[in-house]
């Protein structure tokens, strides 16, 4: 008993920097979420059920009333495709675990807890004591500071005036740096800012997802080299 | 307060359906464990997908919207490099202000 009580202790102290960090980004999600219109319920259950900061951020900048389903759904698709290959990853890791325990605990994988569990898995044993004790405190400062969020928000008025509405692309731009591995992501990044801007100008939202995602994949598909082969 | 606790249908059904798919992809990986060797082109493709899926996202905003947002994105990415999530948000945040009112359009 008292093993599993130091395995979720090491959990919650791993994930602290993670927990500061939501705070700020779960009431500016809130805020932004109630700007376009969601309400503190629907705000709370998208990060309660959804709870994938990166999708979430996305959905509600290409947000209309009414929620334009298929749209949200491929975009969130798109973004979170990474997630297949962070739980393949991680599945070998927990092979001694309970069923309930993986379906639980994969629900709520995102890249923090994710690159954490790995961290732990790479030097010891990967214990459901420690990936809860990580996640469930990580879990609920994001559905609880959303929602405060939402509150604050619907009083802030016109997130504008703050600079808060480039908030997102700010946040966005600094998650992209967080992927980056050189010339490919350079590639990638310049493909699908220009395909997306001008599918922007073209049709209108929502295709800029789709096109600017298409081209920044393809660029880096077509610009690959083997090892060898490169300058 | 009713109207902060109001779900409207399609809004629940956007999040449903956002759920249902974030929840796929989460457990894929359990189901594809050594059946799942990207190599070469494939991976480079994968591995794009997370960059290419963010920028896409805000591409308009950096380019299509005016210059104090272009101007702020450059500054942001400057920033990007060198600084944690949140300082670079603020770097942002601060930068669109600044030049918003510089240039007349805030």
């Amino acid at each position: 008993m008292s093993s599993t009580w130091r395995e979720a202790r090491d959990g919650l102290s791993d994930i602290s920097p993670a927990l500061v960090a939501c705070v700020p980004i779960g009431l500016l999600y809130g805020a932004l979420s109630a700007g376009k219109g969601l309400s503190l319920a629907e705000t709370a259950l998208m990060s309660m059920s959804v709870f994938a900061g990166g999708a979430q951020f996305a959905a509600v900048e290409i947000w209309r009333t009414p929620a334009p389903v298929a749209v949200l759904a491929f975009s969130t698709l798109l973004i979170n495709l990474r997630h297949v290959l962070m739980s393949a990853s991680l599945a070998p890791k927990t092979g001694g675990w309970a069923s309930w325990q993986r379906f639980l605990g994969f629900y709520v994988l995102a890249d923090e807890n994710w690159a954490m569990a790995e961290r732990r898995a790479a030097r010891q044993p990967l214990t459901p004591a420690y990936f809860f004790g990580a996640i469930v405190p990580f879990y609920c400062g994001w559905v609880v500071f959303s929602g405060l969020g939402a509150v604050a928000g619907s009083f802030l008025g016109d997130p504008k005036r703050i600079g808060a509405d480039f908030a997102f692309t700010a946040l966005f731009i600094g998650l992209v740096a967080g992927f980056w591995k050189g010339r490919s992501t350079a590639i990638t990044v310049v493909a699908s800012a220009v395909a997306s801007a001008g599918a922007y100008w073209l049709f209108g939202p929502p295709w800029h997802v789709a096109a600017g995602a298409v081209a920044g994949i393809a660029a880096a598909a077509v610009t690959w080299r083997p090892e060898g082969e490169r300058a | 307060m009713t109207e902060m606790l109001s779900v409207q249908p399609a809004t629940l059904a956007a999040i449903a359906a956002m759920a249902a798919v974030t929840y796929a992809t989460r457990i894929a990986g359990l189901f594809l464990v050594g059946r799942f060797n990207l190599t070469g082109r494939a991976k480079a493709a994968f591995d794009a997908i997370p960059a290419a899926v963010l920028v896409a996202v805000v591409a308009p905003v950096m380019l299509a919207t005016g210059p104090a947002e272009t101007i702020a994105a450059l500054i942001t990415g400057a920033a990007a490099a060198r600084l944690p999530l949140l300082a670079v948000v603020a770097v942002g945040v601060v930068s669109v202000v600044l030049l918003r009112a510089v240039l007349g359009l805030g």
